[in-house]
């Protein structure tokens, strides 16, 4: 196989299992045909993620898909408490978003809670604006924050401690959201900012 | 007066010769390379806490519980299976005789629980107690920083980036 054979098909397996983990079964991934985006590396287009949510921005404000994903958006869904996985994967996503503006290219980094029992918007406030001065927090009620996980068919399972400080299992995947385009690719935990942002900036350039 | 100089030289030296920031602490065979965390935000609930454990020692020994002036100190692991990242609390982490045991982003670490008010400000110092299986109880001060200031874990995944497996 070529490198770039190899990719897709490792993207691919991963989304597979991903899919697997969030309990869908088998999510049949369509190639989007002819691939505008085939030299990007992705191969997940096409996929059903994303879809309408409302959601309380990181000021209190109500927003919907469509006024967030205006704007082309790295998506992750995680919780503040988190004190590992989330701001290291999140910092990686605010450092990628840097590479790409130093190259003029505006990207914002979103971060959606699964964890809205804590996480008011002060606190992912607080919590976006230590990683990056553009990324946006989002909360909600835990209805809405189900069907937004839902919809972007991420996992999470709260894992009861019987005290306030408990965790959530959840899923690590970076969407890359494009308007007039809706999901194109994702990316997992051990892409690299770099990696990230090369492959953003091919989607941009092919959109 | 002299004397004290002298050492006092000698320890500057002996701080010059380490990486910037870097600090450690010995207790019989065992050193702490480093011990970490990073700056949280005001309101953060919780915070992770890093290190090195190299055991030069002839036995094993086993890190058991991390005590700290916060409402729970638990060491935990994190574990990425398909996509989906959870953490455990470890019972202890086993530091076998002439290893190094690294507790960094994605993989182990002390979870430093209940900031609420108090969040962790880099360019502080957090004192803390290893409590070791066989070296006892150790004093230690974990240095908060900056997110990207020598943060070891940013290097480590850099280097797994091609590995093509979910790292830690």
């Amino acid at each position: 196989m070529t490198p770039g054979a190899s990719r897709t098909a490792l993207i691919a397996a991963t989304a597979l299992a991903v899919a697997a983990a969030a309990g869908l079964g088998v999510l049949w991934l369509r190639q989007a045909a002819p691939d505008r985006f085939a030299d990007c590396g992705g191969g997940a287009a096409g996929a059903t993620i994303g879809g309408p949510f409302t959601l309380t921005d990181e000021n209190g404000r109500t927003v919907t898909d469509a006024e967030v994903l205006a704007q082309p958006s790295l998506v992750y869904f995680g919780y503040t408490f988190c004190p590992d996985v989330c701001p290291t994967d999140n910092a990686r996503n605010a450092e990628a978003v840097d590479l790409l503006e130093a190259r003029g290219l505006t990207v914002q980094p979103v971060f959606i809670s699964i964890d809205p029992e804590r996480d008011t918007p002060e606190r992912l406030r607080d919590f976006t604006d230590m990683l990056h001065p553009r990324m946006l927090g989002l909360t909600g009620t835990p209805e809405q924050v189900a069907a937004a996980s839902r919809a972007y068919r991420t996992y999470f399972r709260k894992v009861d401690s019987g005290d306030e400080y408990y965790l959530v299992d959840h899923s690590t995947q970076t969407y890359l959201m494009l308007p007039g385009y809706g999901f194109v690719t994702f990316f997992p935990r051990d892409a690299t900012a770099e990696a990230m942002a090369d492959s953003t900036a091919c989607y941009l350039a092919h959109a | 007066m002299f004397l004290t100089r002298i050492l006092g030289a000698a320890a500057m030296l002996a701080l010059a010769a380490l990486p910037a920031g870097a600090h450690e602490f010995t207790a019989g065979g065992l050193t702490i390379g480093h011990p970490y965390a990073f700056e949280t935000a005001p309101t953060a609930m919780a915070g992770g806490g890093f290190m090195t454990i190299t055991n030069e020692g002839a036995e094993a020994d086993r890190l058991l519980a991390v005590r700290a002036d916060f409402p729970k100190v638990e060491i935990h692991e994190t574990v990425e299976k398909d996509g989906v990242a959870s953490m455990q609390p470890v019972e202890a982490i086993d530091i076998p005789a002439g290893a190094t045991v690294e507790l960094k982003p994605g993989g182990y670490h002390v979870m430093f629980v209940g900031l609420e008010g108090r969040p962790l400000v880099a360019g502080t110092m957090i004192p803390a107690t290893l409590v070791f299986e066989k070296a006892g109880e150790v004093a230690i001060e974990f240095a908060v920083q900056k997110r990207g200031e020598g943060d070891m874990g940013h290097m480590m995944e850099g280097m797994s980036h091609d590995s093509g497996e979910a790292s830690e």
